[in-house]
């Protein structure tokens, strides 16, 4: 069946079986391989994007579920002159990434969190990452960086 | 001016693309192609009696299906040893598709290839496998015993490897011993566990006689070399490509993995391209584990608690199969001294076929173990001795590099140390803990009836170790530089670190270095990125090929600017004399004119033809004997012997009596690697490291039931550490550069894993008062400690 | 791991809803936030024919507090929830509870409504309902019925609901007065399935003693359980340690854990005495400070 949905602002058709999570059509039919697999079971938290502006595992979602509504992936993070968002800045100037495959999925947790909560303690990051499993960084630079972007985000004007 | 950006915190120069979505793993190539799936055995041990594969045929979407007899000529033969070793009385390894015998569960029996994952699955539920189940050897000690169940039908004991070694008199030794005690101890399965899967896609194309495959694996190199024999293909027409890679620790470097045989295999035979994205539930089942071993000690101390005589008999769990051969243990064996100077050391190594998923290097690889059971030693011995653990470690030190352990190391040459200091790691490491606080506050806490524990460990990791690696370094007409090596990376900045050394050396600036890895079409020469070696090896190799561009550049610019080569030097992009900085060439169009042919697009170009003809003039030929046409060498690096880290980790942990929760409120981490490239991507490493580490220690084993089926194959049930379990790990570091190779470097890749469940066994040990003999500990296993409950 | 085919519809309304399942059969589900039901489907451990979608019927959409109960329709979120003001100064059992299902992204799509009807031993919701002596709205093809709590947990993932029945509304009295809640569990990580937890009320008579109070495992048998016999031991006692301590020892008798590779019965026992205790104390001091 046919599925329009909108991914990063741009309203996008697909034809899919209705069994196809959101992350294959994402990677497969749009060809936005950002969102990354880990599991396909809910817990490792790579395929994280956001629906209407909300986290959700784009593993445990049926794309047909999506029909009419927001996705925003890793893809749709940077602003379009290709500046990086303050989490991406920060995720690379503490170092918060080595492979790089769970970061997409971090990137859209903690986007989630800092528009929730501009001020996070270390310990409210930590919680709130919980959902995403990283096997390279050991999580410190990780909370570091979003401590460090939601430090800049609210230094701005 | 010169600039330096060796031990400079550089931020990494593969972030960018990772971090908006645009870097390219395995599972982002092709798209459209084809799927692979596969039947597994659902049994640990049993005869395969018939595979009926006609339905699956008929599901619409379905290209082929596949079982043993299928395969032909190589195919169907055993995959290789990776690692032969004459100790090794029972080499075995598996069948591409499993031939008339499953050796554990999860073993491939039938591969289907459909349109995409989701037919080639539907396929998988109509494949009919006739099985004769038949008793597995699953608990190590019991198949290590008489009378256990065989792992193979064909053998009839479980025996798969057995070394021995010894150093000094142990026997005379232990007979001199005041003290002497018999301990057991014993770690459990766990397995690497990259986010990201194994992944194969293979592109066969027919017309050009050419196979392009996309592997997530730490060695592609290996991999082409070997589809390239098995196909009896020209290698020049075989290419393996690692992209990025989502984090390897071990696990994706096997050569070969069955899969990595069978796509490329059904990618020529159907003719399409054919793509396999490793399940979950597949890693977990058909991905290699580690950490099994059971570790008998006997051990002879003097009053001070000098270790005068040590014997270990261990067993090691190999799985169903050893395309390792003995690495792991004999791993275990070499390192097991750590920082010690042991006169009188003993082993014996068992290494045991189990019908388990097949073990081979995870993170540590066999030093975690080593750690642990020295550590638990020198702990006990002071224990029981009444002193402090950390006067004991004082006294037992190695004091003099090199340094002879007296058995053999895992590249089956000596074991040597080449530099260290331990009292000034372990005294750097007392002085971030604090140590005169830490006790009191301990004190105050145990005052208060809380319970809390102190505990150390101490570690040396053996790392780049041989036989080589090469890099290719050259100089664009642009002004930019490309470095390409051929092993895989995984996370570990290589890119980044590399780009490093060639800019200190040819002075450019960072932003024009590019680096590729694991491309076998860039380079075809390799090893592979495991045992902590790449920095080490390939950075040297880096070195080399560099400094050779380095020659070549001086030696045309020094005929252009009518100087000696000597006279030259590097700065800023450019050559110029010595003295004289306005007489000189930016390296771009230095690299025009050292290639005399004519394909100028642009002033600068133009201009370096035309030095060009300034460069050659004069000789009897365009290319003057001995010179070769732009700025580029190959080069290999291949050391002597293994370099040793080493460093020292503290825990102070606090223990939930009522949950048996064990609460890590302070980790402390000194390390050594020599001289550091990065400290930042040092510390990344550590951080992970230490964090797998903790998991080994208090959350993660892969658990067995009696008929070998796996307990926990999901991320519910196999507990890897979040955010939220991780303390905040303190670091410290010291430098003790390697007298062994040109940058002084050693690995680091392991070293925050190794001694971490000895320092975490210490630390409980410490709190509950009692020998912590078993990893990892589960909060069950703590309250059993503890005597709150009975154990089960 | 890709789930089976199935048949996607999705109904705008309740008696839609109700008439497509019926049609269907046996091999159809509901599917709410599917963040039980999809890792199945993942797993091919839950093959079903066809699914019915619940969230685009607007009419399940709702989550609020309607004076002293809190209503939730079939698709309110675990999140939805959490967002209500006031909720943790009304009930902090629930609050808590909820805040330690999963992660937020599992949160912003389960539902209540989902996990009442998954009916897992060791979720939190099912020991809310039971807490508060909750009901649920069920439709099915013979109209629509309401289902007290004690009736709806049979055993492990087996309520009273049929398989031809929608769960439409969940709706939990929250008792008003000078009265103290909470919700305590231990898990291996944080936001894993509770290895046990435990949910406590109380409410403190003016002189002192307990009026009422309600005790809540989860984890430990075949479903989540209110536990009698602590209840009946605190009710009309004066709340001190020793009578704590009588209570919750007294949760013995009514638990079975089993066990399984995160640990053994014994082990489960343990945790399960210790976060009742936890549970209580905090609900009586609670209790006590809403006295103050
Ligand atoms: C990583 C992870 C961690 C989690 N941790 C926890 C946790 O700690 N605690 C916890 O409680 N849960 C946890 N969950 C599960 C989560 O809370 C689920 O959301 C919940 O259990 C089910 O709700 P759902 O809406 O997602 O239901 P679904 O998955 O949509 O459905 C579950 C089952 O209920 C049926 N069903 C759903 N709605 C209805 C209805 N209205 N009428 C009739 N039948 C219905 C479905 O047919 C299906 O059989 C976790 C899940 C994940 C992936
Ligand atoms: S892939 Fe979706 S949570 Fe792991
Ligand atoms: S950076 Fe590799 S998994 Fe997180």
């Amino acid at each position: 069946m046919d599925v329009t949905l909108s991914v990063n602002g741009v309203s996008r058709t697909a034809s899919v079986e209705p069994r196809i999570t959101l992350a294959d059509v994402l990677r497969d039919e749009l060809g936005l391989t950002g969102t990354h697999v880990g599991c396909e079971h809910g817990v490792c938290g790579a395929c994280t994007v956001l629906l209407d502006g909300r986290s959700v595992r784009s593993c445990l979602l049926f794309a047909v579920q999506a029909a009419g509504q927001e996705v925003t992936t890793v893809e749709g993070l940077a602003a379009a002159d290709g500046t990086l968002h303050p989490l991406q800045k920060a995720f690379h100037d503490a170092h918060g990434l080595q492979c790089g495959f769970c970061t997409p999925g971090f990137l859209m947790a903690a986007r989630e969190l800092l528009d929730e909560n501009p001020s996070p303690t270390e310990s409210e990051v930590r919680t709130w990452l919980s959902g995403n499993l990283c096997r390279c960084t050991g999580y410190q630079n990780i909370v570091d960086a979003v401590l460090l972007a939601a430090e800049r985000m609210r230094g701005a004007p | 001016m010169t600039t330096r950006l060796f031990g400079e915190r550089v931020a990494r120069s593969e972030d960018r693309r990772l971090l908006t979505g645009r870097g390219r793993y395995t599972g982002d190539f092709e798209p459209a192609a084809a799927h692979a799936a596969f039947v597994r055995s659902d049994f640990a041990h049993a005869r395969i009696t018939g595979i009926d594969v006609a339905a699956a045929q008929a599901v619409p979407g379905v290209l082929d299906v596949f079982t043993y007899a299928d395969l032909a000529d190589g195919f169907a033969d055993r995959l290789p040893l990776l690692v032969p070793s004459d100790k090794l009385i029972a080499p075995r390894t598996q069948h591409a598709l499993a031939k008339d015998e499953a050796c554990y569960a999860g073993e491939v029996l039938a591969m289907v290839v459909a349109r995409d994952r989701y037919v080639a699955e539907d396929a998988l539920e109509r494949i009919v496998v006739e099985y004769e189940p038949l008793p597995a050897a699953v608990d190590l000690d019991r198949a290590a015993g008489p009378n256990a169940p065989l792992a193979h039908l064909d053998m009839t004991d479980n025996l798969a490897g057995l070394v021995t070694e010894e150093t000094g008199d142990v026997d005379a030794a232990f007979a001199a011993a005041p003290h002497v005690y018999d301990w057991t101890l014993r770690m459990e399965r766990s397995a690497s566990m990259p986010i990201e899967t194994r992944g194969v896609v293979a592109r066969y194309d027919e017309r050009e006689d050419r196979l392009l495959v996309h592997d997530a694996t730490q060695a592609p190199t290996g991999v082409r070399f070997g589809l390239a024999m098995l196909f009896g293909m020209d290698p020049d027409r075989v290419h393996v490509v690692a992209p990025d890679v989502g984090g390897g620790f071990g696990v994706k470097v096997i050569q070969f993995y069955p899969e990595e045989v069978l796509v490329p295999w059904a990618a020529r035979r159907l003719g399409v391209p054919v793509k396999w994205i490793e399940d979950r539930r597949e890693h977990f089942l058909g991905s290699n584990h580690e950490r099994g071993q059971i570790h008998h000690v006997h051990v002879g101390a003097a009053d001070d608690g000098r270790i005068l005589a040590l014997e270990d008999r261990f067993l090691h769990d190999t799985g169903a199969y050893c395309s390792y051969g003995l690495i792991l243990p004999i791993i275990t064996a070499a390192q097991l001294p750590g920082p010690y100077d042991l006169e009188n050391y003993r082993y014996e190594l068992r290494s045991i076929f189990t019908n388990t998923v097949p073990t081979s290097p995870f993170r540590g690889a066999g030093r975690p173990h080593a750690a642990y059971v020295m550590e638990r030693v020198i702990e006990r011995v002071s224990k029981e001795l009444n002193l402090d653990s950390l006067d004991v470690r004082r006294r037992n030190f190695v004091k003099e590099f090199p340094h002879h352990v007296g058995v053999t190391f895992q590249d089956g040459g000596p074991t040597v140390y080449d530099s260290g200091d331990y009292p000034k790691g372990l005294a750097t490491l007392l002085e971030q803990l604090d140590l005169e606080r830490t006790r009191t506050e301990i004190a105050t806490a145990r005052a208060e009836g809380r319970t809390v524990g102190l505990g150390f460990g101490a570690y040396v990791e053996g790392t780049g170790i041989g036989p080589y690696e090469g890099a290719s370094v050259s100089i664009n007409p642009d002004g930019t530089v490309s470095v390409a090596t051929a092993h895989g990376s995984q996370g570990q900045a290589h890119e980044t670190v590399f780009a490093q050394v060639v800019a200190d050396e040819l002075q450019v600036p960072f932003e024009r270095v590019h680096v590729t890895t694991g491309d076998t079409r860039r380079l075809g020469f390799g090893v592979g990125t495991f045992a902590s070696r790449t920095a080490v090896v390939a950075g040297n190799a880096v070195l080399l090929a560099t400094t050779e561009v380095k020659r070549q550049a001086a030696a045309v610019a020094a005929r252009i600017l009518e100087v000696a080569p000597e006279d030259v030097v590097f700065a800023d992009g450019a050559i110029h004399v010595a003295g004289a900085p306005d007489r000189s060439i930016p390296l771009g169009r230095l690299a025009m004119a050292s290639n005399p042919t004519r394909y100028a697009f642009g002033a600068d170009a133009e201009e370096g033809a035309k030095l060009s003809q300034l460069a050659y003039e004069g000789g009897d030929r365009p290319l003057p004997e001995g010179s070769h046409p732009g700025l580029a060498a190959t080069e290999y690096y291949s050391p002597t012997s293994g370099v040793f880290g080493f460093g020292f980790h503290a825990a102070l942990v606090e223990i939930d009596l009522e949950t048996g929760h064990v609460d890590i409120l302070r980790y402390v981490v000194h390390h050594d690697s020599g001289r550091i490239i990065n400290p930042m991507v040092v510390e990344g490493q550590i951080h992970g490291g230490v964090a797998q580490g903790i998991g080994g220690a208090l959350y993660e084993r892969i658990a067995y039931g009696e008929e070998g089926q796996m307990l926990n194959a999901t991320f519910m049930d196999f507990l890897m550490v979040t955010a939220a379990e991780m303390p905040r790990i303190e670091e410290v570091h010291t430098e003790t550069p390697s007298p062994n190779n040109p940058l002084g470097i050693k690995g680091v890749g392991e070293a925050g894993t190794i001694p971490v469940s000895a320092t975490i066994a210490n630390a409980i040990s410490d709190a509950l008062n009692t020998p912590v003999d078993h990893m990892p500990v589960t909060p069950e296993e703590v309250l059993t400690l503890a005597g709150k409950i009975e154990s089960p | 791991m890709k789930p089976a085919a199935f048949e996607y519809l999705a109904p705008r309304s309740v008696e839609e809803a109700v008439a497509l399942l019926a049609e269907r059969g046996e091999d159809a589900k509901v599917i709410a936030g599917g963040q039980s039901l999809v890792p199945m489907m993942a797993f091919r451990l839950a093959t079903p024919a066809a699914l019915v979608d619940l969230n685009g019927v607007s009419e399940l959409d709702h989550a609020r507090v309607d004076r002293d109960t809190l209503v939730l329709g079939a698709t309110a979120r675990h999140r939805s929830v959490q967002e209500l003001a006031g909720l943790r100064e009304r009930c902090a059992m629930v609050a808590e509870a909820v805040g330690l299902i999963g992660h937020p992204p599992i949160r912003n799509r389960g539902t209540a409504g989902g996990s009442i009807a998954h009916a897992d031993p060791a979720a939190e919701w099912p020991a809310l309902l039971l807490a508060l002596d909750g009901e649920v709205d069920a439709m099915g093809p013979g109209g629509r019925r309401t289902i007290a709590a004690a009736d709806l947990f049979r055993t492990y993932f087996t309520t009273a609901l049929a398989p031809d029945e929608i769960l439409t509304e969940v709706r939990l009295p929250l008792p008003a007065g000078a009265v103290g809640s909470a919700f305590v569990e231990v898990a291996q990580r944080h936001g894993d399935f509770a290895v046990a937890g435990a949910g406590a009320l109380m409410i403190v008579a003016d002189d002192g003693s307990v009026a009422d109070a309600r005790l809540v495992l989860i984890g430990v048998r075949d479903t989540a359980v209110r536990s009698v016999a602590a209840e009946t031991i605190l009710r009309g006692a004066s709340p001190t340690d020793p009578v704590l301590d009588d209570a919750t020892n007294a949760i013995r008798s009514e638990i079975d854990p089993v066990s399984d590779v995160h640990g053994s019965s014994a082990y489960r026992r343990r945790v399960a005495i210790a976060v009742a205790r936890r549970a209580v104390t905090l609900a009586r001091d609670r209790a006590h400070a809403a006295v103050a």
